[in-house]
């Protein structure tokens, strides 16, 4: 039976920027990498060396910790470099794509008619297995453990998220292709969270449950949807999949071939044309943005203004990332900025702000934290946007003191670190609430295992 | 060079030294800093802590500038007083006076200077002992002070008493943010237990009415809370201002007592505006004074039953009407700026609505018991600052238990 969530806790960021619907194919850059910190948690080993020729879907190194997990070339070419930083970390492999990219052929096959088994080491041969994200810990899912539920978000409602029904236009086949793949990995249910406006993608398919989500940010968050649908307790697994990586995966299955082409939208008010372009994972952020963005005084950002990273124009365009955000850095003093009303950004508070006058208003943020750093002195203003059955602040607390007890007690299992964005947002305390998430669930993988 | 850059300047030049937070603290006053973000999310929203706080004093200000004629009016009414003639307040008419102001801010100001003064001084020792930024929790507590004390309190004593409160209830524990007990309240505690005859009786509430004792000039500084304590009945001191104070009077907060505390309908506006600004909790404000009611009503309860009579100590305060628990005393102050201490106070919901309402109920338990004392609301708000963190606890249990359930049923 289907349940619609709605939520009323949460706050829509609207900012300046939005992708307008066009879509350009941006020509395929010369060099493209892959970064193994795209992939949090896992230990990279390398298979592919410098000098090597490989083809696209070609593994270019596995997870140390299961050798089934490999991580594969987006593009065809010759692997020109492995930066590495301090003790000999693999930070990225540079590959210098050819001018056609050649792919791998995994054979083209049926899904429906497949065992679980046999869709699980496709998955791992063909390099698919990342896109399968688990919680507790929001790392890739450890396929030895069964999960009781897939949950797989198609509704995005991050600020200028691009629009979903746009991008899954014409890609029905894939989507049924995949969905059909992913409901053979569990014996529980495959819950798909959609929007109002996805919903007639999803029809006709059958074996997925599908919910509609409204609401504000976080509707979209995947975690929002565990928590209202099946939430996580002490020993149990759920994996998730983000409904553009369910596409690869389907795509997979109909041609044989991995395809890590994406339509991203470019997004931000420093691009003069905010659009979509298509492009495959792991281009130059130069050659995706070029001539479009300003580049002087902008925050470029694979993905989105709340969870996305920082990259440098000679960056790459990450893994799961389907958007690339371009706002002004804000790297100025402002007079009185602490007492004076203002207009021109968000709060939820209305302490001489008046961004709740105008709701449907588009602001211009920029990157400028608008105060210091401080201990956690205001209480109750996490709980206006946090959706959760879960006490934000205890719990971030618990984390910072790293009691282990406590931070599984206070719902440690449940949580990414995209579903503290909104409360590291309002935050007044500029405390780095995702970052803080991030090291604790790492603490408790490690020790709770 | 213009201002700007040459703070930039200055604090580029004195990063990593000692005297860092110092130069900061100065510069961040004038200026929201530069500095972005760096990981997590990329924006951030407009309010700082520096903002919060900032909304407070606002809100604190009408308290301040009303106390200040307060203190000149009640000083010349009770000269009246003792030669027979009460007054009748009148707000444009013998209270805005030139007169009023000149008493008011010569005995008020000299409060809020030595109370920012010092408290500030510790702030900046502290933050450059310790290396950390100079932080915000002062900016409020040092507007606080002044407020809750009577209007002659030497300024020496209100100076050990904002040392000992700064560092003994704040920085031992580190600082804003990390305290256990309300630094406002915590300098009235030691006030209250260091110098007791300076902050309770029938004197300390009317400029020179200490001063003037013994003498022919001799003045009342009594509150209406301690006539009531007393079992008085306000028309009957004739040569006392409370004689002419009547229920309007408390509302609009024409009556001696702490310098910012009388005036009801300013404290409630003020209220009003930091709920709409969002930086009050309104579940403690509200869950407060309902708590303050509740024991009114048990005490009106047990007059009407008759099982005390006029003849018990108690009589004065018990029949006091419920509700005029809230025009007298510092109920709805503490309610409204003490409780509301977001640091020292319960942090879940549920647990502001307890938290909130045993304030409320202790204070007017504590007022009618304790005649000696009548005001007892910050020592119920201290009190229930202890156990706000035990509070909280529970709360948060509720919510583990709910997890713990929900894995029961699933291994049922």
């Amino acid at each position: 039976m289907s349940k619609d969530i709605r939520i009323k806790k949460g706050l829509d960021i609207k900012l300046v920027g939005e992708a307008e619907k066009t879509t350009t194919n941006i020509p395929l850059s010369s060099v493209y990498a892959v970064k193994p910190e795209d992939f949090h948690g896992i230990t990279p080993k390398l298979l592919a060396k410098e000098g090597a020729n490989v083809k696209a879907g070609q593994a270019l190194f596995y997870d140390k910790n299961d050798e089934r997990i490999l991580f594969p070339s987006p593009v065809s070419g010759t692997v020109t470099e492995v930066l590495r930083g301090a003790r000999r970390k693999i930070l990225a492999i540079k590959i210098n794509a050819d001018a056609t990219i050649e792919h791998t052929d995994f054979g083209v096959k049926k899904p429906s008619s497949m065992s679980s088994e046999d869709v699980k080491s496709h998955l791992f041969l063909s390099g698919c297995w990342p896109f399968v994200k688990q919680r507790p810990y929001d790392v890739i899912a450890n396929p030895n453990q069964a999960p009781k539920a897939i949950f797989i978000s198609a509704s995005n409602t991050a600020p200028l998220a691009p629009d979903l029904s746009y991008t899954l236009k014409g890609r029905e086949l894939e989507l049924k292709a995949g969905l059909e793949a992913i409901t053979k990995l569990t014996e529980g249910k495959v819950h798909v969270a959609v929007g109002k406006n996805e919903g007639s993608f999803f029809q006709g398919i059958s074996g997925v449950e599908l919910h509609t989500v409204s609401g504000p940010h976080p509707a979209g968050n995947v975690g929002t949807h565990i928590a209202k649908i099946n939430p996580i307790n002490k020993g149990e697994v759920v994996w998730t999949l983000k409904i553009e990586d369910v596409l690869v995966i389907g795509e997979l299955f109909l041609t044989g071939r991995f395809n890590l082409t994406r339509t991203i939208a470019l997004t931000g008010s420093q691009f003069s044309k905010p659009h979509y372009v298509t492009v495959i994972a792991g281009a130059t952020i130069a050659d995706v943005i070029a001539k479009n963005a300003e580049t002087t005084g902008t925050r470029v950002i694979s993905g989105n203004v709340l969870s996305g990273k920082e990259v440098k124009e000679n960056d790459f365009l990450g893994y799961y990332d389907n958007q690339i955000t371009a706002i002004p850095e804000g790297d100025d003093y402002e007079f009185f900025g602490w007492n004076k009303p203002v207009f021109n950004k968000i709060s939820t508070s209305r302490a001489l702000t008046f961004s709740w006058l105008t709701p449907n208003k588009k602001y211009d943020l920029d990157t400028n934290t608008n105060g210091e750093h401080r201990a956690f002195v205001v209480t109750g203003n996490y709980e206006e946007v946090f959706p959760l059955d879960i006490y934000p602040m205890q719990l971030l607390k618990a984390f910072m003191y790293k009691d282990l007890d406590e931070m599984e007690a206070l719902g440690g299992y449940e949580i990414a670190p995209e579903d503290f964005a909104l409360t590291e947002f309002v935050c007044v305390s500029k405390q780095p609430h995702q970052k803080i998430i991030r090291e604790g669930l790492d603490l408790m993988r490690q020790e709770l295992g | 060079m213009s201002l700007k850059q040459n703070l930039h300047n200055l604090k580029e030049k004195y990063k990593g030294t000692k005297m860092a937070p110092a130069f900061n603290a100065i510069h961040t006053f004038l200026y929201l800093p530069n500095e972005v973000t760096h990981g997590g999310t990329h924006i951030k929203a407009a309010d700082d802590l520096k903002r919060t706080m900032n909304i407070v004093i606002m809100a604190l200000i009408p308290c301040l500038l009303f106390g200040i004629f307060n203190a000149g009016y009640q000083h010349y009414a009770a000269i009246d007083a003792a030669k027979g003639v009460i007054r009748e307040a009148s707000l444009f008419g013998n209270f805005i006076n030139w007169d009023n102001f000149v008493v008011g801010a010569w005995t008020v100001l000299p409060l809020v200077l030595v109370s920012y003064g010092v408290g500030l001084l510790v702030e900046f020792i502290f933050a450059v002992i310790k290396g950390h930024e100079v932080e915000e929790g002062y900016l409020v507590t040092g507007m606080l002070v002044p407020l809750i004390v009577p209007v002659d309190i030497p300024l020496w004593m209100l100076s050990v008493a904002v040392i000992f409160g700064v560092v003994i209830g704040k920085e031992v524990f580190g600082g804003t943010g990390m305290n256990i007990l309300n630094p406002a309240l915590t300098i009235r505690a030691f006030l209250f237990f260091a110098y007791p005859t300076w902050m309770s009786g029938d004197k300390v509430w009317v400029h020179e009415a200490v001063s003037r004792t013994g003498t022919a000039d001799a003045i009342s500084g009594e509150t209406v809370l301690g006539a009531y304590a007393q079992n008085s009945n306000l028309p009957e001191l004739g040569n006392s201002v409370l004689a002419g104070v009547d229920k309007m009077d408390m509302f609009f907060g024409f009556m001696p007592g702490s310098v910012g505390e009388t005036s009801k309908i300013l404290i409630i506006l003020g209220g009003l505006f930091l709920i709409y600004t969002k930086v009050a909790s309104w579940r403690i404000i509200l869950s407060a004074i309902v708590g303050a009611l509740t024991m009114g009503l048990i005490f009106n309860g047990v007059v009407n039953a008759g099982w005390i009579t006029d003849t018990s100590k108690f009589f004065g305060l018990m029949s006091v009407p419920f509700w005029q628990h809230l025009i007298i005393g510092s109920v709805l102050f503490g309610a409204v700026y003490m409780a509301t201490d977001p640091v020292s106070g319960s942090q879940t919901n549920k647990g502001k609505w307890i938290y909130g309402f045993l304030i409320g109920f202790i204070s007017i338990m504590i007022r009618v018991f304790n005649p000696a004392y009548p005001e007892g609301v910050f020592l119920a708000i201290l009190l229930m600052n202890v156990f706000a963190p035990t509070i909280d606890h529970y709360v948060i249990q509720g919510n583990v238990k709910r997890r713990m359930k929900r894995l029961k049923a699933k291994t049922a």
